[in-house]
C-alpha cells in the first residue's frame, strides 16, 4: 500500500523534474510524454484504489513515510492518510489533471515555454496529492502552500505581460493573508491538542471541547475550538476564494486556460472545501464557526454569481461562476452537509473543467479573442465544442438528471434544513443564486454559440473545430458531467461512503433530513422538476433567451434603468478599488514613513549621527582649551587648584 | 592516551595560515594561482568538517573534540576549544560559505585578488574560532579579530560610500563588544576561570546579572542586529562587495544570536528572564516594523538587508520565549522555540547568502543595485530566474524550503506563550512574501526593459554551480530538516533543562 501511494504521489513529481530540468534535452514530445505517463499511471492507480475501497478489499490506511523532525516529545512526520475522502480527491485530481495534460498538448502548441508548462502542471499535481493525502497539519500546510506556489508560477506563466505578473503577485499575497489565519489555526491546534497528527487531534476533539478551553485576544473570550475553526477557515477563504479574499481568482484568468481549468476551477480552489470536510470533527463542535462558514459561503454564492452577468471576457464569466459555485460548497459545509459539499466538489470539478476547456477551445478557434461580444454562432464552426459546452452548462445550472443537479439540489435542501444563525439568509441566497447561475450561464452560452456572428472576417475564415487532443478531453469530461451522479449520488450523499472520514453531530445532520425524501436517483431527478430551484433555473434560462437572443436591445435598456447597480457590478462591489486605494497605499506609506522617519531621521539622524556630532562638538569646544599658550595652562591650573581646594575645604568653612 | 587529531585547531588555523601565505603572493601575475590556492584551502577546510560531523556524538550536550592548553597561566586564560550542538552546525556553515565566497569572487574582483581572498580565508578561520572557543577570552579575541578583515574588505573593495559605512560598522560593533569584555573579565575573576562552562555554572546575584546581561546584550544585539541598533547593517551591505555581504549576512549576524545561547541565556538566566518581554517586543518590532521598511526599499541589497533583520528577529524571539514556556512546564514548546531559532540561523545563512549572491550576479553584469534599473531579466536569464525564484520563495518562508522550518516552529511555540506574539510574528507570512516577491517581480518579470537587459548572459557554469549547491541545501533542509534537529537536540534539551534554570539559589541550579 505504501508503495502504491508513494508511486501515485511521486510519479507526477518525477515527471515535473524531468520536464523542468531536462526540457531542452527531451524536447516537446519528451516533456508531454513523460508527464502524461506519470499522471496517467497515478490516475489508474487512484481508480484502482478507489475500486478496492468500494469493494472493501482495501482498508483505510494511515502510515508514516518519514520523520520530518523531533523537538522534545513532539514528533512531526510526513505521512499518508487514505480514506474515502482522500481516495475521492485522488481520483478527481488525477483524472482532471490527466485531461488537462492531454488538452495542453493542443492548447500550448508552439509556445516557447511548452516544457516549462508541463513541468508546472505536473508539479501542481504532486503538490495537490500531498495536500489531499496528508495525515497531519504540517504536510497539509506544505501542500497548501505548494499548490499556491505553482498557481503563482502559472498565473504568471506569460511573465512578459504586466497584467499577468500583477495578477500572480496579487494571488499569492491574498492567499498569504488566508494562510496567516491558517497558520495561526494550526498553532492553536498544537497548543490545545498537543499534536499535529489528524488522528490524535480528532480523537481528542470532543474532550477538548468539553473542557471548554477559552482564550482571550483582549476583546472578549473565545472558545478555543471556535477560534481554531475560524482561523483554519480563513485559510480556506483564501484558497477557495471566499468573500472578501476572493479578489485574486478573477485576475488569475491571466494564466493559460488549461490551468484555469485544473487549478482555478477543479482542484486547488476546492482545497479549502476539502480541508474543512477533513476537519469536520472540529468544525462540528462549534456552531459559531459553522454559522460563519455558512454565511460567508452564501454571500459568495449569491453576490459573485451576480457579477457573472456583467462580464464580457469568456474566461471571467466562468471564473465568477466558479466563485459562486465555491460559495455553494462552502455554504454546504456550514450546514454540516460535508458530503454534499464534497459531492458538489466532484461534479463541479468535471463540469467546470469542461466549461473552462471548452472556453479554451473557443479561444483557440478565435485566435485568442476572449470577448464574448465579438463571438456568436460558433456552433456552426465548432460542433463538438458546442455540444460539450452545452452539457457543461446544463450540469452547471442544475438541470435534472445532470450531475450538477444532484449536488446542487442536495446543498440547497440541506441548507434549508439547517438551523444555525443565518441559515435562512443563506437558504435564500442559494435559492436565488440558481436563477442568476442560469442567467449568466445561458447568457454566455447564447452569446458565444448562437446569435449572429460578430467576429471579424479574418477570424471567421480561420474558425474551425479544435484538434483532437483538445476535443477528446472535452468529451471525456462531458461523460461524467452528465452521468457521474447516477451511481455516486446515493452512496456519497445518503449512504455510508464517508462514514469513517466525515463526522457529523446527529443534531446537525441536515443531509439525513434530506435523505428522508430520497428513494433513488431517478425519482429524485423527477421530483426535481417540481421544485422551486428548477423553476428559478428555467426562469433564468428564459430571461437569458429573451434578453440576449430574442430581443437584444432589452439588455441595454435594462442596464440603463439599473445604472447604479450596473456600476456597482462593473466595479466588482469596489473590493479591488478598496484594496488598491486603501490597503496597499496605507501599507506602503507605513513602510516609507518608518523608513524615512524611523530609520533615517530618528535612529540614524538623531541617535547615531547625532551622537557622532555631539562628540565632535565636545571636541570642538575642548580643543579651544588646548591653545598652546603657557599662560592659558597656568590659568587653568590655578582655577583647578582653587576649585579643588574649595571642594575639599568647604565642609570646614561651613562650620 | 592515543594521539588525537586537533580537528578544531585545524579548522581555525588552516584557513588563517592559508590566508597569510596568500598575502605574500600578492603579485598580480599570480592571480590564477592565488584563486586556486584559496579555493583549495577553503575546500580542504570544509572537508575537515565532515569527519568532525561524522564523529560528533549527538547524544550528549558536553563539549567534544576538546583541546585544552594553558595560554596565560597567571590569568587563568586557556587555549580551550570544544564544540557542542550549537557550534558544530555554525562551523560547518562557516566553512561551507567560505568555499562559496571564494567561488563568487572568482571574476568579480579585479584588483588585489590575493589580498581579497586572504581576507576571506582568515575571516572564516577566525569565525570558526569564535564558534569553537570554550574559553571566554579566546572567544573575545576571535570575536574582535574577525572584525579586522571584514573592515578591510568593505573599506578596500567596497562601494563609493564605503568609508562612512566602515566607520559606522566598526564603531557600532566595537562599542558593543567593549562592555562585553568587561563583563567577561568580571565573570572570569568571580569564577576563577575563563572557561565558558564555569561562567555558566557560576551562581550570580540578581543585580550582577542585570549588569552582565546588558553588557552582553549591547554586544550581541548590535551583531544580530536587533532593532533599534540595526542601521549599520543596510549601509554595510550596500557598500560591501558581494562576498562581504554574503559573509556578513550568512555568518557574522549569527555570532550575535550564538552569543545569546552561549552566554546570555545560561550565564544570566534570571536577568534574561527578567528582560525577556523586552527582548520579545524588540524582536516583534524587528519582524513587523522592519518588514514594512523593507517594502519601501529601492535598492536590492538594502531590501535583503532589512529582510535579514526581520528574519533574525525570529531567532531572538525563539530564544527568549523559552523562559515563559519553561516556567509554565511546557518543555516541548520551549525546545521547539529554541530549535526553531537555531534552524532559522542556519537557514538564513543559506538563503540570505544566496540572495546576496544573486544580487551580485546582476551587479556584475549591469553595475546597479537599483530595482528600477532592472525589469524583464527572466527573458534573458532563465536559469538564473529559476534559482532566484527558489531563494525568493525560501525567503518568503515557503514550506519545503529551509526558510519555513524555523519560522514555523517559532510561530507555533510563541502561540503557547502569548497568542499576540504569534499573531504579530505570523505577519511575516504576508510581509515577507510582499517585499520579496515585489522585488522579484520588478526585477525579473515583464518585458526586457532595455537592450542591455535583453542581451544579458545567463549564469556561467561557475555561478550556476554555486547557486545550485545552495538551492539544493535550501530544499533539502526544507523537506528533511531532521539532521539539523538531531545535531542540536541534546544541547538544546540541556539548555532548557539546566542552562536557563535560576541561579539565585543553589538548589535551583543543575550540578554536573
Amino acid at each position: 500500500m505504501q508503495t502504491t501511494l508513494l508511486t501515485i504521489v511521486l510519479l507526477p513529481l518525477m515527471g515535473a523534474l524531468i520536464a523542468g530540468l531536462f526540457g531542452k534535452q527531451i524536447g516537446e514530445r519528451g516533456a508531454h510524454g513523460v508527464t502524461i505517463i506519470g499522471v496517467g499511471v497515478a490516475c489508474l492507480l487512484s481508480f484502482q484504489l478507489m475500486w478496492g475501497m468500494i469493494e472493501g478489499d482495501i482498508p483505510n490506511v494511515n502510515l508514516t513515510i518519514y520523520q520530518w523532525g523531533t523537538m522534545g516529545g513532539l514528533s512531526l512526520e510526513v505521512g499518508f492518510l487514505l480514506d474515502s475522502l482522500s481516495a475521492l480527491m485522488l481520483c478527481v485530481v488525477t483524472f482532471v489533471s490527466l485531461m488537462v495534460h492531454i488538452y495542453t498538448i493542443g492548447y500550448m502548441k508552439g509556445d516557447p515555454g511548452y516544457q516549462r508548462f508541463f513541468s508546472y502542471i505536473s508539479l501542481f499535481t504532486f503538490a495537490m496529492l500531498m495536500l489531499v493525502l496528508a495525515n497531519n497539519f504540517l504536510q497539509l500546510f506544505f501542500g497548501w502552500e505548494a499548490v499556491g506556489l505553482v498557481s503563482y508560477l502559472l498565473i504568471g506563466f506569460w511573465f512578459k505581460k504586466d497584467s499577468a505578473v500583477f495578477a500572480n503577485l496579487k494571488a499569492f499575497l491574498v492567499n498569504r493573508v488566508g494562510d496567516f489565519g491558517f497558520l495561526i489555526g494550526i498553532a492553536g491546534v498544537l497548543y490545545y491538542f498537543g499534536s499535529l497528527d489528524y488522528q490524535t487531534v480528532f480523537a481528542q476533539a470532543t474532550v477538548v471541547a468539553a473542557e471548554g478551553a477559552t482564550l482571550s485576544l483582549g476583546f472578549g473570550e473565545w472558545s478555543a475550538i471556535t477560534f481554531i475553526c475560524i482561523c483554519l477557515f480563513i485559510g480556506a477563504m483564501g484558497k477557495s476564494a471566499q468573500v472578501p479574499l476572493h479578489v485574486w481568482l478573477p485576475d488569475s484568468m491571466e494564466g493559460p486556460t488549461p490551468i484555469s481549468a485544473l487549478i482555478h476551477a477543479a482542484t486547488m480552489v476546492t482545497a479549502g472545501v476539502f480541508m474543512v470536510s477533513r476537519m469536520s470533527p472540529l468544525f462540528e463542535l462549534s456552531t459559531t464557526a459553522l454559522s460563519f462558514v455558512l454565511i460567508i459561503g452564501a454571500i459568495t454564492a449569491f453576490f459573485m454569481g451576480l457579477l457573472g452577468i456583467v462580464q464580457n471576457d469568456i474566461k471571467r464569466v466562468v471564473a465568477y461562476s466558479t466563485l459562486s459555485q465555491l460559495g455553494y460548497m462552502v455554504a454546504a459545509l456550514g450546514a454540516s452537509a460535508y458530503a454534499a459539499s464534497m459531492f458538489h466538489l466532484m461534479t463541479h470539478a468535471f463540469f467546470k473543467a469542461l466549461l473552462f476547456l471548452a472556453a479554451g477551445s473557443v479561444i483557440v478557434g478565435m485566435h485568442h479573442v476572449q470577448d464574448i461580444r465579438k463571438m456568436g454562432n460558433i456552433r456552426k464552426y465548432m460542433p463538438i465544442t458546442w455540444i460539450t459546452a452545452l452539457i457543461g452548462t446544463l450540469a452547471l445550472v442544475g438541470m435534472p438528471f445532470f450531475s450538477g443537479f444532484y449536488s446542487k439540489d442536495a446543498i440547497i435542501e440541506a441548507v434549508g434544513h439547517a438551523s444555525l444563525v443565518g441559515s435562512d439568509f443563506a437558504y435564500y441566497c442559494l435559492l436565488f443564486g440558481v436563477f442568476f447561475t442560469a442567467l449568466y450561464s445561458f447568457r454566455m452560452f447564447f452569446l458565444v454559440f448562437h446569435t449572429k456572428e460578430r467576429m471579424n472576417a479574418d477570424t471567421r475564415q480561420h474558425l474551425q473545430e479544435s484538434p483532437r487532443v483538445i476535443w477528446i478531453p472535452l468529451v471525456l469530461l462531458a461523460i461524467p458531467s452528465v452521468m457521474i451522479a447516477w451511481w455516486t449520488a446515493e452512496p456519497l450523499l445518503f449512504g455510508n461512503f464517508f462514514n469513517d472520514a466525515i463526522r457529523v453531530q446527529p443534531e446537525h445532520n441536515t443531509l439525513a433530513m434530506v435523505s428522508r425524501q430520497f428513494v433513488d436517483v431517478w425519482s429524485f431527478a423527477l421530483h426535481g422538476f417540481q421544485t422551486l430551484p428548477f423553476w428559478l433555473m428555467m426562469a433564468g434560462l428564459f430571461t437569458a433567451l429573451l434578453v440576449y437572443v430574442i430581443k437584444p436591445s432589452l439588455s441595454e435598456s435594462i442596464a440603463n434603468q439599473f445604472a447604479p447597480l450596473k456600476r456597482l457590478l462593473d466595479n466588482h462591489y469596489y473590493f479591488d478599488a478598496f484594496n488598491q486605494k486603501v490597503i496597499v497605499p496605507i501599507t506602503m506609506m507605513a513602510g516609507k514613513g518608518l523608513s524615512k522617519f524611523g530609520d533615517e531621521k530618528l535612529i540614524d539622524g538623531l541617535a547615531v549621527n547625532g551622537s557622532a556630532k555631539l562628540v565632535n562638538a565636545v571636541g570642538q569646544i575642548s580643543r579651544k582649551f588646548q591653545s598652546g599658550y603657557l599662560y592659558h595652562y597656568a590659568l587653568m591650573m590655578l582655577i583647578g587648584l582653587l576649585a579643588a581646594s574649595i571642594w575639599f575645604f568647604w565642609p570646614q568653612l561651613n562650620v | 592516551m592515543t594521539y588525537q587529531v586537533p580537528w578544531l585547531s585545524l579548522l581555525i588555523w588552516l584557513p588563517v595560515i592559508g590566508g597569510c601565505i596568500l598575502l605574500f603572493s600578492t603579485g598580480e601575475k599570480k592571480q590564477t594561482f592565488s584563486k586556486w590556492f584559496a579555493l583549495t584551502v577553503a575546500i580542504a577546510t570544509f572537508l575537515l568538517t565532515i569527519p568532525v560531523y561524522l564523529a560528533f556524538d549527538n547524544t550528549t550536550a558536553a563539549l567534544q573534540f576538546v583541546e585544552r592548553d594553558i595560554w596565560f597561566d597567571s590569568l587563568n586564560i586557556e587555549y580551550f576549544l570544544g564544540i557542542d550542538g550549537f557550534s558544530l552546525p555554525l562551523i560547518m556553515l562557516t566553512s561551507f560559505i567560505a568555499v562559496i565566497v571564494v567561488i563568487a569572487g572568482w571574476r568579480s574582483i579585479e584588483h588585489r585578488v590575493a589580498m581579497y581572498l586572504a581576507a576571506f580565508l582568515m575571516m572564516s578561520g577566525l569565525m570558526n574560532g569564535v564558534f569553537a572557543s570554550a574559553d571566554a577570552i579566546l572567544f573575545y579575541v576571535f570575536w574582535e579579530a574577525m572584525l579586522i578583515p571584514m573592515f578591510l574588505v568593505i573599506g578596500i573593495w567596497g562601494g563609493p560610500n564605503r568609508v562612512y559605512a566602515t566607520i559606522k560598522f566598526f564603531l557600532y560593533t566595537f562599542l558593543g563588544s567593549v562592555l562585553m569584555l568587561i563583563a567577561l573579565i568580571y565573570l572570569g575573576i568571580e569564577a576563577q576561570s575563563f572557561s565558558i562552562k564555569s561562567m555558566q555554572q557560576l551562581p550570580l546575584p540578581m543585580n550582577a546579572q542585570h549588569y552582565i546581561f546588558w553588557a552582553f546584550l549591547l554586544a550581541f544585539a548590535v551583531k544580530v542586529p536587533m532593532w533599534p541598533v540595526h542601521t549599520w547593517l543596510p549601509d554595510a551591505h550596500v557598500e560591501a562587495p558581494t562576498g562581504g555581504s554574503v559573509v556578513l549576512a550568512a555568518i557574522m549576524l549569527k555570532m550575535g544570536t550564538y552569543g545569546f545561547v552561549r552566554f546570555s541565556l545560561p550565564v544570566t538566566p534570571d536577568a534574561s528572564f527578567y528582560w525577556a518581554d523586552m527582548m520579545i517586543v524588540l524582536s516583534l518590532v524587528a519582524i513587523v516594523y522592519i518588514g514594512l521598511v523593507a517594502l519601501a526599499q529601492k535598492d536590492m541589497k538594502k531590501l535583503i538587508a532589512y529582510s535579514s533583520i526581520a528574519h533574525m528577529g525570529f531567532v531572538v524571539l525563539g530564544f527568549f520565549i523559552v523562559f515563559a514556556l519553561a516556567t509554565d512546564n511546557k518543555t516541548d514548546a520551549a525546545i521547539m522555540g529554541l530549535q526553531g531559532g537555531l534552524v532559522q540561523m542556519l537557514s538564513h545563512g543559506f538563503i540570505s547568502g544566496a540572495l546576496f549572491l544573486c544580487i551580485g550576479v546582476l551587479y556584475d553584469r549591469l553595475h546597479s543595485r537599483q530595482i528600477n534599473d532592472y525589469g524583464g531579466v527572466a527573458n534573458a536569464m532563465p536559469k538564473f530566474a529559476a534559482l532566484f525564484m527558489v531563494f525568493a520563495m525560501a525567503n518568503a518562508g515557503l514550506p519545503g524550503t529551509s526558510g519555513f522550518v524555523g519560522e514555523f516552529l517559532v510561530i507555533l511555540s510563541s502561540f503557547q506563550t502569548n497568542i499576540w506574539y504569534a499573531l504579530l510574528a505570523a505577519t511575516t507570512l504576508i510581509l515577507g512574501a510582499a517585499y520579496t516577491l515585489f522585488m522579484y517581480r520588478r526585477v525579473m518579470f515583464g518585458a526586457a526593459k532595455n537592450k542591455k537587459i535583453a542581451a544579458l548572459d545567463d549564469l556561467s557554469p561557475r555561478e550556476f554551480c554555486m547557486l545550485l549547491l545552495l538551492a539544493i541545501l535550501v530544499i533539502m533542509f526544507g523537506v528533511w530538516p531532521a539532521p539539523m534537529f538531531d545535531v542540536m537536540n541534546s544541547s538544546v534539551e540541556h539548555l532548557v533543562e539546566c542552562g536557563i534554570q535560576s541561579k539565585l539559589t543553589l538548589e535551583g541550579m543543575c550540578i554536573e
